[in-house]
């Protein structure tokens, strides 16, 4: 991207709320079932049958506009998407249309740079369409015979993030999305699995010559389903438009599709006529006027958001920032965090041992925090060991190894590897008696002030000890005696 | 930003009083319901749609300045369910009166878009 064009990216995401039932109908919203399973009159769109709202569908979508510091409406209503398509059984989409729920908001995103934020227009409750497979032998749509529509997916609730166009980079728009899947995850209103759907992305973009206060054509891209795609897509993007202004072409308002394994988008065949949806309010639903106790309550009861718990690590414990914020960008990762800190108030060394040591062995194994075998107990069971000289920081990370792969107590562990350091002071003592007593000359130099001879006879000592003494016990205790 | 146009569109035709619809806009408004008409429907459906929109225009005339835009007909709001899942088990049922099905799925004819 030169620097004499500037790039306007909005974005608009798509979030499965991970309710038990489907958004107007009794129906589960389980991910993987039976194709067709999942289904009743109401969300294939069946004639006689009437949606009725999920409340906690709502609930979640107040949530969220909270967070996002967002106007909830006072008064709210379903709107009809009219369209043809096999996945839409109905033909029409229930959504909303002038009278979202949320209306405005922010989201504070960082940057190399600082921070940026990034306005919110609105966020929107609808139903989710069905999925359709298109079968050909070749693999190719374009060979396909038939489609395949399963409607299980059909009715599930689907929360539309929209917003402002204030992302100047692929990297803000990288950004957005990262954070914007973090918040959601601390409201624990949607998984947010992008590779399952649960979380949609598309994006507005358009680039124009800088100094321009005219924005440029936007163009629409889609099928970016993980955070990467996105921002290889931004970047390509942009420079094709680039690429077309400077070639003396025009940059054509459309939809584009983003092509994951050739690493570019490519125009969606258009439909004849430009998309008329022909919304009108939905005639089958009651408009909603969500009671502001309610709303008073949900904002009462909001956890802990990340940018505030960043700064109370920072502040209150005294992580680094970067620490901090790595700890913080995992809910499941920082409330593993928290449960060590309950039963071991130290937060740096629980910080240090969680992000390189655990997290570590985690991501070779390719394991999430929430799927390891090392509860936080186990963890601060080690921590207590290291602490209480029972075992060196170098046996620690031995006896992790076998945890991250067991799942045993780090107790267990140490006693079947035979990992121990000698901290009994009686025991040890022994060992510093034997050791001077078999070595005269160095001890008689140290007496004459030589230090290095105490080197020497610390090395005795951890060789008596099989390694196993604690240094700084050995140390300590050798030094006393020496000068006493 | 689709709907607004057309309101917009509605609106241009109904204040043009007494032009009837063209039969490129009665076309238009059949294939988006996905009906086909023939060219003597078009005509009767053209002078009846426009006579609909005529009625409409004289609405457009009065003074609704403090008359609340109507979301709904009814006087209810806020009807909700509860998030509980109830099975309804008509998969057989519905494999049985699709016109054709493959492997649980719906078969359709295949899909142009995307």
């Amino acid at each position: 991207m030169t620097m004499k064009y500037k790039t306007t990216i909005g974005m608009e995401v798509h979030v499965e709320l991970g309710t038990n039932s489907k958004m107007f109908c009794a129906c589960p919203t389980s991910f993987g079932a039976e194709p067709n399973s999942n289904v009743c009159p109401v969300c294939l769109g069946l004639p006689g049958s009437l949606p009725v709202i999920n409340r906690q569908a709502l609930i979640r979508t107040v949530k969220t506009g909270l967070a996002l510091g967002s106007e909830i409406a006072e008064f709210s209503k379903f709107d009809r998407k009219n369209y043809y398509y096999p996945d839409l059984p109905k033909a029409y989409q229930i959504s909303q249309y002038d009278l979202p729920l949320c209306g405005g908001g922010f989201l504070m995103i960082e940057l190399e740079k600082g921070e940026k934020r990034i306005g919110i227009t609105r966020v929107h409750l609808e139903e989710d369409t069905g999925k359709t497979l298109h079968e050909s032998k070749s693999g190719r749509i374009e060979d396909a015979a038939f489609s395949l529509v399963d409607y299980n997916r059909s009715g599930t609730p689907l929360m539309e993030i929209v917003s402002e166009p204030d992302m100047e980079s692929s990297a803000e728009a990288a950004a957005y999305l990262t954070t914007l899947r973090c918040l959601l995850r601390y409201l624990e209103v949607s998984d947010c699995n992008m590779e399952e759907g649960s979380m949609r992305c598309e994006a507005n973009i358009s680039v124009r010559p800088a100094g321009s206060d005219e924005l440029g054509v936007k163009v629409e891209i889609k099928n970016m389903n993980s955070i990467r795609n996105l921002q290889q897509a931004m970047e390509y993007e942009a420079a094709r438009q680039v690429k077309a202004i400077e070639s003396g072409e025009k940059v054509v308002q459309e939809t584009r599709h983003w092509q994951e394994n050739k690493e570019v988008t490519i125009p969606m065949r258009s439909k004849e006529t430009a998309p008329d949806y022909r919304y009108f309010p939905e005639p089958d639903l009651p408009p909603v006027v969500f009671p502001q106790e309610l709303v008073r309550q949900l904002e009462s009861e909001l956890p802990e958001l990340p940018p505030a718990k960043k700064t109370r690590f920072v502040e209150e414990l005294g992580l680094s920032a970067y620490d901090a914020g790595v700890l913080v960008a995992d809910k499941q990762l920082a409330g593993y965090f928290e449960e060590c800190l309950r039963e071991f108030p130290h937060a740096k060394t629980v910080s240090n041992w969680l992000t390189s040591e655990l997290i570590g062995r985690l991501n070779k194994l390719g394991q999430h925090i929430g799927e390891s075998k090392v509860s936080a107990s186990h963890l601060v069971g080690l921590l207590k060991m290291v602490e209480a000289g029972k075992l060196s920081s170098k046996q620690a990370k031995e006896v992790l190894d076998e945890m991250v792969a067991s799942g045993k107590e780090p107790s267990q562990v140490a006693a079947d590897k035979e990992l121990s350091q000698l901290s009994d002071s009686g025991e040890l003592e022994k060992i510093v008696d034997a050791a001077i007593k078999a070595n005269p000359d160095p001890v008689a130099e140290y007496k004459d002030g030589n230090e290095k001879a105490l080197g020497f006879l610390m090395g005795q000592v951890m060789k008596l000890s099989r390694g196993q003494a604690n240094p700084q016990e050995a140390s300590r205790m050798l030094k006393d005696k020496l000068s006493g | 930003m689709e709907a607004l146009r057309t309101a917009e569109d509605t609106k241009n035709m109904s204040e043009s009083k007494n032009k009837k619809l063209s039969p490129e806009q009665v076309e238009k408004i059949s294939h988006l319901a996905r009906l086909e008409l023939s060219s003597e429907e078009r005509e009767k459906f053209a002078g009846q749609l426009s006579s609909v929109l005529d009625y409409i225009a004289k609405i457009s005339k009065l003074d609704l300045k403090n008359v609340e835009p109507l979301a709904h007909v009814g006087e209810l709001k806020n009807v909700w369910r509860e998030d509980e899942v109830e099975r309804t088990d008509v998969h057989d049922k519905l494999m049985d009166l699709a016109p054709e099905a493959k492997r649980g799925h719906f078969r359709v004819p295949r899909i142009i878009e995307e």
